[in-house]
């Protein structure tokens, strides 16, 4: 009976060993690294949801999906990367939704030759993330729509009141060059953290420089506690703009009465039944929404859920052209991957429309923000 | 800036130090009675405002199960120790009934209660009864066994706790924040200052506990008891005085406090399953104004530090925290040139 059980322990060992070959990896592999506890958990929780909405195959491929929690850790998120290079072979890294992993994972990735679909908008130095590119929309596209509402409505002054993290940075010196370039200056930077329990002092110092406008920088249901702090001060709900981060329905169910009327920039899913038909995103969006909100109920879709149904969108688009110069589980199949998603061109998601190239893997082209306003609870489209 | 200006930072100072003096108020106590640093207690406060939340929802607190996991336990291990002791049947009975009755009756209260979506006050006593009996099981299962261990191995342990309640945390309340009605809508304005009624609720509220607690601790037996185990734990023991009923109650009276916190401030800002931490690690930055040991040092130090806050996220917000963190630097400093070095080790 020992003997037995050693000799099967034995053939799964070999077969284990013999799964490593490319031949017996027909699959196509992707290895999730999110962030599904810790600080961020808030967006990669609706990602994960999102993921679970996956198809079965992509392109005649079996899809194998391995997700992992990274706990916000660049750490945890890098043991991840390493185990799905070198243990799991995958074809895709997917993630981190966290900047810091997602930048640390790069690295990895880079190494490893595997290709990196980010889903934080994470800036890399140059020469940096040869192999990483993200889903989510840079923020220097998502201030366009911003600065281009001030440039109609005269705004001449902004303050900004954001996040003392990589997201508020990352705000900062992508809309700083646009304002500057429309003439708009920036009067006053404040900072807060999310788990402040009063912006106070913040809102006074704003209020006091009395700018046009406010852009506040924040994410999820962290945005309305800023927001009702600057409301509380006097300043007027109209003239207060928030980012993409801040486009859920958190920041309405939270800010309530406080938010009616505040701007909001946001990538095109989460509104697409409000979108204009000549809109690319409109069909993809709409899809998106039904589908995701069938799983997880009405008023569930967010833009962190879009992105993980946008993977699937490049995928189906990349995976049968790149499956033309070898077989998943293969170095080349990697390496064409890679090539075509650099080459694919334009490529409508739900989230906008998607133009990578071997120096651009942003990618997203300047139409993709739309500008929101809070009227009765609910998103407007501000044409 | 102007007097006016200067007005309305120092009210908001003080409104969140009172607040950070509740929590620094616990702090201190659960040290003097039980020598933990916990850690944990900011996470009370996040289970207050959340548990309330998801009352204002209509839904059944995770909080709620955990109370009834945790009773469970505890309740398991008695019989345990009292079977490994020979104890008699009718002991064994009161002590299950002791661990078991509050956190069952509490708990399907609240199952009965949560659907109806009662008045705001009568969820908040639900939400500080559900809270205060976390507490002292809290220390019948982490502390209680170590109570003679060192500071240092109950540090440790109250890291894993704090670790533990907030990934609980997360799985009962979700990612997302929550914002909490207020208690009183109204609102007063003397001159620039615009007072709100729930400014004047956490006053009154805190300075109504910080009383009561003094009466406590002067006019009761329970409240000398704790006393007594604070100044000498051998010898309060000798005296009669169970130092793991000490450590419980200390424990009740800071979860309910954390819990009271919670409901306070749950009002004025956005709370996450994660917030209670920054919160009471403030209130700790408070008590060790006070060495973690006098109490209305505690409670200046948690004003100040509430006063701090608000005048450097005024001056440089990017670097509040660091001004509030850092201000723990030059206090101890002072006290150990002040008091000397000690051994704190007994």
């Amino acid at each position: 009976m020992r003997k037995t059980i050693r000799l099967l322990t034995l053939a799964v060992a070999a077969t284990a060993t013999a799964g490593f070959a490319p031949s017996a990896l027909a699959d196509l592999t992707i290895g999730v690294s999110i962030s599904l506890t810790g600080p961020t958990s808030a967006l990669g929780i609706p990602t994960k949801n999102g993921i679970a909405l996956w198809p079965k195959e992509i392109a005649g491929e079996k899809l194998n999906v391995i997700v992992l929690d990274d706990a916000t850790d660049p750490t945890k998120g890098v043991q991840n990367t390493r185990k799905f290079i070198s243990e799991d072979h995958v074809d895709v890294v997917v993630g981190s939704v966290t900047t810091p992993v997602a930048i640390a994972m790069a690295d990895v990735c880079a190494e490893g030759k595997t290709p990196q679909l980010m889903l934080s908008p994470a800036n890399l130095p140059p020469g940096k993330g040869e192999w990483s590119f993200r889903m989510p929309q840079s923020t220097a596209v998502m201030a366009i729509p911003i600065v281009e509402h001030w440039k109609k409505t005269g705004v001449k002054t902004v303050g900004f009141l954001g996040y003392s993290d990589g997201y508020g940075e990352a705000w900062l010196t992508d809309i700083k060059p646009l304002a500057e370039k429309a003439g708009i200056k920036l009067v006053d930077v404040e900072r807060f953290a999310r788990s402040d329990t009063s912006v106070t002092g913040q809102a006074l110092k704003l209020v006091q420089a009395n700018p046009d406008a406010i852009l506040v920088v924040a994410s999820g249901s962290g945005s309305a506690m800023p927001h009702k702090g600057l409301v509380e001060r006097g300043y007027p709900k109209t003239k207060i703009y928030q980012t993409h981060g801040a486009a859920t329905m958190d920041l309405i169910r939270v800010g309530g009465a406080d938010v009616e009327g505040s701007f909001v920039s946001s990538g095109p899913a989460v509104v697409a039944d409000k979108l204009p038909d000549s809109n690319a995103s409109k069909a993809l969006g709409m899809k998106y929404i039904s589908e995701f909100e069938k799983a997880n109920g009405k008023g569930s879709a967010n833009q962190f859920g879009a992105h993980a149904f946008d993977v699937v969108v490049v995928l189906q688009k990349a995976v049968p052209l790149a499956l033309k110069k070898g077989k998943p589980g293969t170095p080349e199949f990697r390496q064409a991957l890679k090539d075509t998603f650099e080459t694919m061109g334009r490529t409508p998601l739900s989230q906008g429309v998607l133009n990578w190239t071997a120096t651009d893997h942003f990618g997203y082209t300047p139409e993709t923000g739309v500008l929101l306003q809070v009227k009765g609870g609910d998103w407007a489209v501000v044409p | 800036m102007d007097l006016s200006i200067a007005g309305i930072l120092a009210l908001d100072g003080v409104t969140n130090g009172a607040v950070y003096a509740l929590l620094a108020l616990a702090l201190v106590l659960v040290f003097a009675v039980t020598r933990v640093i916990f850690i944990p207690q900011g996470e009370f406060v996040a289970y207050g405002a959340l548990t309330l939340a998801m009352l204002q929802l209509g839904k059944v607190p995770g909080t709620v199960w955990l109370l009834l996991a945790l009773a469970a336990v505890a309740a398991l291990l008695d019989v345990v120790d009292a079977l490994k002791r020979g104890l008699p049947g009718a002991h064994v009975v009161r002590r299950l009934l002791r661990t078991l009755v509050a956190p069952v009756v509490v708990a399907a209260l609240t199952w009965w209660a949560a659907p109806l979506k009662l008045h705001l006050l009568v969820q908040s006593a639900l939400t500080l009864a559900i809270v205060t009996l976390l507490g002292p099981l809290v220390y019948r299962l982490a502390y209680q066994r170590l109570a003679d261990a060192t500071v240092l191995v109950l540090l440790i342990v109250s890291v894993g706790v704090h670790f533990a309640m907030t990934g609980l945390g997360l799985v009962f309340f979700g990612a997302e924040g929550f914002r909490n009605p207020g208690f009183w809508d109204a609102r007063f304005s003397a001159g620039a200052l615009a007072i709100t009624g729930q400014t004047i609720f956490i006053f009154v509220a805190s300075i109504a506990l910080i009383v009561s607690l003094w009466l406590f601790f002067g006019r009761t037996l329970r409240g000398k008891a704790l006393r007594a185990t604070a100044v000498n734990r051998l010898g309060a023991r000798l005296m009669g005085i169970s130092t793991s009923g000490a450590g419980r109650l200390s424990f009740g009276l800071a979860a309910f406090i954390g819990a009271l916190s919670g409901l306070l401030i749950g009002p004025t800002t956005t709370i996450f399953y994660d917030s209670g931490f920054l919160v009471g690690l403030k209130g700790f930055v408070a008590a060790i104004f006070g060495g973690l040991a006098s109490y209305p040092a505690a409670a200046l130090g948690a004003i100040l530090v509430g006063i701090l806050e608000s005048f450097s996220s005024f001056y440089a917000s990017a670097f509040k925290e660091v001004i509030v963190f850092t201000f723990i630097l030059p206090v101890l400093l002072w006290r150990s040139f002040q008091h000397g070095h000690e051994d704190e080790e007994e």
